[in-house]
């Protein structure tokens, strides 16, 4: 119907709403990348030898590495000698006195909902803000760390904490572990860091929020959570970045690691800008996930709502190390016009006991390409182990497409492995019955999208879970013909 | 309440309404009768607005208002409510949460008061009565894995909640047992009052038994080609359609 067009058509036109670039004096270093470069990266930021070595050896390893192109994605070549590795806010606060910040920085932050000020602070929430290429804020840092859980960036943690940074850093994700971990490795500039000692609950989520601002930059942020022995740490992540009609690259690494009876809740909301409805612009996310279920009865569970970047390439994935321990990966992900999605998981049973849960919801819209990929392994000493893994899709129109890819190795006969796949369309006979019942056609496909979505966003801590519906619809908005 | 003046249709260029006139007063109830592809559904679904079908000609006026010019959403806001023949199974959506949504987006258009949570649940236990709907429906999503006597209760129950002023039940006793039948003509019954329509289509004439109509229409070939009170449905009962397929001919 002509009405319904209409409105689909200026639905269409509705703006990335976190497109704004901020106007910070930032310092930045000439493009390109060579050991020079790494080196410089290490001075910036005042790091030890042995930091620098390890980037080093990740430099070296990275330049006999070719990049990987077995994922259902297609892009330009990425010229990585024009890219810049670092870029920082010139007046970063000090010591967290904010007073001495650009206020132009907190303001950006605030405009997206990210309020750093004492005063304004998310309840609940301890946020560490990553802003480019550094950190520039951590709330509650004082309160969490009476408790001995220590929650600040990786570069201040790799001055203050050393031995913790030294023995767990690519413990989980080794620096020669795929080509975009290697240069991560090289080149990152900075992240978050917690540490949840021994028996402690940490008592407020844990949050990291990351904003791309400057052009022609890549962000290689670097994440390590470590929970241990009976720990239990609730983490989200959030991202957003400036609407550019040149790509640019996030490659990111995250490592988990629980010892014994630890668990770790990790949640992402994924929203970098996606591009223009050309498929101009848009991020290059390419990030390498990973956590070790190290101790007995350990759990680890990944949470994801990806809605936004032009392609992203991202299988957070479990090592069930110890016995009894448990994996889970819930994601969302959705694709409109030309974005392109290849993510997954991978979930390999080492001990005896170990149970992983896979459940994958792709929403395909426009003409993008969304694709499920997942491995589950069963070691040969993985006794009864067990997987349940359920990929479904969801189509909007009929210029999208929605592949899934799983792969299963079972060494161990005890292993229970099951797997469900299912495809649907939102049918225009759904969207009548329920115009028919008096909702419109936008709140009709949120209700059938939410709905479908509904196993996983039960898993996103309540604020998040708000915020994931939402930019859901955001994304949605124009993707009903 | 309802004028339809020589109301042409057509599906993918096929003409399958081809001149309706039918004028529907409030408090009335009206059967539609005819065979297979006669036009029955087609009139149903382009009285709500169903997308795949275009009007080539006439007007349909609602309440004094054109009622084609209309989305399908405003139509059932404005009191114009269809009983699915098929009703859509929806993964997920809840079926309270569908009901009050549909409810709300009703009351708002009207500029009343939404109604809470809470208040909505008490609600719906009186109508689910009407219907003889178990409490375990409402947790489930909308019609997923419902049988086919389930489904049409649930549409009656839906008709309950928004209290339509035009309701028009397309084919609703098809695929009913006899129980069913009952359960789902005595909820539409008990709907029934002097401030509201009701427009039956069947093809059978079991269901005016139940539903007892004050003006029976006999649609074939796109066109009403005979009207008349309750007794029309007995008769056309005994003597089959092909009665007035010859009729028409000979014509």
């Amino acid at each position: 119907m002509s009405n319904r067009d209409i409105t689909v058509e200026e639905l269409a036109n509705t703006e990335y709403k976190y497109g704004f670039v901020s106007d910070v004096e930032e310092e930045k270093i000439p493009k390109g990348l060579d050991e020079n470069v790494v080196r410089l990266i290490s001075e910036k930021k005042h790091e030890p030898g042995w930091m620098l070595e390890w980037r080093l050896k990740a430099y070296r390893h990275w330049i006999t590495m070719k990049e990987p192109h077995w994922s259902n994605v297609k892009y330009s070549p990425i010229d990585y000698q024009d890219i810049i590795y670092y870029a920082a806010p010139k007046k970063k606060p000090k010591l967290n006195d904010l007073n001495e910040a650009d206020p132009d920085l907190l303001q950006a932050f605030e405009k997206l909902g990210i309020p750093l000020a004492e005063q304004k602070r998310l309840a609940g929430v301890a946020v560490d803000a990553v802003f480019d290429s550094v950190s520039v804020a951590t709330t509650f840092k004082e309160k969490l760390s009476e408790l001995g859980i220590v929650f600040c960036s990786i570069s201040e943690a790799i001055q203050n904490y050393p031995d913790l940074v030294r023995k767990y850093l690519g413990s989980v994700v080794p620096y020669t572990d795929n080509f975009f971990a290697s240069l991560n490795s090289a080149v990152f500039s900075d992240g978050s860091f917690a540490f949840v000692p021994k028996g402690v609950r940490c008592p407020m989520e844990l949050s990291t929020y990351f904003r791309i601002n400057a052009s022609e930059t890549g962000q290689f942020e670097r994440t390590l959570i470590v929970a241990e022995e009976g720990a239990y740490v609730s983490y989200l992540e959030g991202c957003t970045a400036p609407i550019r009609d040149t790509n640019q690259l996030h490659a990111a690494v995250v490592e988990l690691v629980a010892l014994d009876n630890a668990e770790i809740k990790y949640s992402t909301v994924q929203n970098w800008y996606p591009g223009d409805k050309n498929g101009k612009g848009g991020i290059y996310n390419f990030v390498t996930k990973r956590g070790a279920c190290r101790g007995v009865n350990s759990k680890i569970s990944w949470t994801q709502v990806e809605t936004g970047s032009a392609i992203t390439w991202k299988y957070p994935s479990c090592l069930l190390i110890g016995d009894n321990s448990v994996g889970e990966f819930y994601s969302v992900a959705m694709t409109n016009n030309l974005q392109q999605a290849d993510t997954g998981t991978k979930m390999i049973h080492m001990g005896k006991n170990t149970k992983s849960t896979i459940i994958s919801k792709g929403i395909s819209a426009g003409r993008s390409n969304n694709s499920y990929r997942g491995q589950v392994k069963i070691a040969r000493k993985a006794e009864n182990a067990r997987n349940y893994s359920q990929c479904d899709s969801l189509l909007i129109g009929d210029k999208c497409g929605a592949h899934t890819f799983p792969y299963l190795e079972t060494n161990n006969p005890t292993a229970q492995v099951e797997h469900e796949a299912t495809t649907s369309k939102i049918g225009a006979d759904q969207i009548f019955y329920l115009n028919q019942r008096g909702i419109s056609t936008e709140d009709a496909v949120r209700l059938i999208v939410n709905g479908y979505c509904k196993e996983v966003f039960k898993q996103l801590p309540m604020e998040f879970a708000v915020e994931a519906t939402r930019l859901l619809s955001m994304s949605l908005e124009g993707s009903v013909g | 309440m309802l004028e339809i003046k020589n109301l042409h249709a057509s599906v993918e260029g096929k003409e399958i309404l081809k001149g309706i006139d039918l004028t529907v007063n409030i408090g009335e109830v009206h059967a539609i009768m005819g065979p297979n592809g006669s036009g029955k559904s087609t009139l149903a679904n382009i009285l709500a607005g169903k997308p795949e079908y275009s009007v080539t000609e006439g007007e349909v006026m609602y309440e004094g208002k054109d009622l084609l010019a209309m989305k399908p959403e405003i139509r059932a806001r404005e009191g114009v409510f269809l009983a699915f023949q098929y009703p859509v199974e929806l993964p997920g959506v809840n079926n309270t949460t569908f009901l009050r949504t549909a409810l709300n987006e009703s009351r708002k258009y009207h500029s009343q008061p939404e109604v809470g949570a809470g208040a909505f649940l008490s609600l719906l236990k009186k109508k689910m009565h009407l219907v003889e709907m178990p409490d375990t429906l409402l947790s489930r999503s909308v019609n997923e894995g419902f049988s086919g006597g389930e489904k049409k209760r649930n549409e009656i129950l839906q008709m309950a909640v928004l209290e339509p002023r035009l309701a028009i039940l397309d084919e609703t006793d098809s695929g009913l047992d006899i129980d069913a039948l009952r359960i789902v003509a005595n909820g539409v019954n008990k709907l029934k009052s002097r401030d509201n329509a009701t427009i039956v289509v069947t093809h059978y004439q079991r269901l005016l038994n139940y539903i007892v109509p004050d003006y029976v229409h006999v649609l074939y070939d796109g066109r009403i080609v005979k009207s008349g009170g309750k007794d029309l449905a007995l008769e056309l009962e005994e003597r089959g359609y092909e009665w007035v397929k010859q009729e028409e001919i000979a014509k």
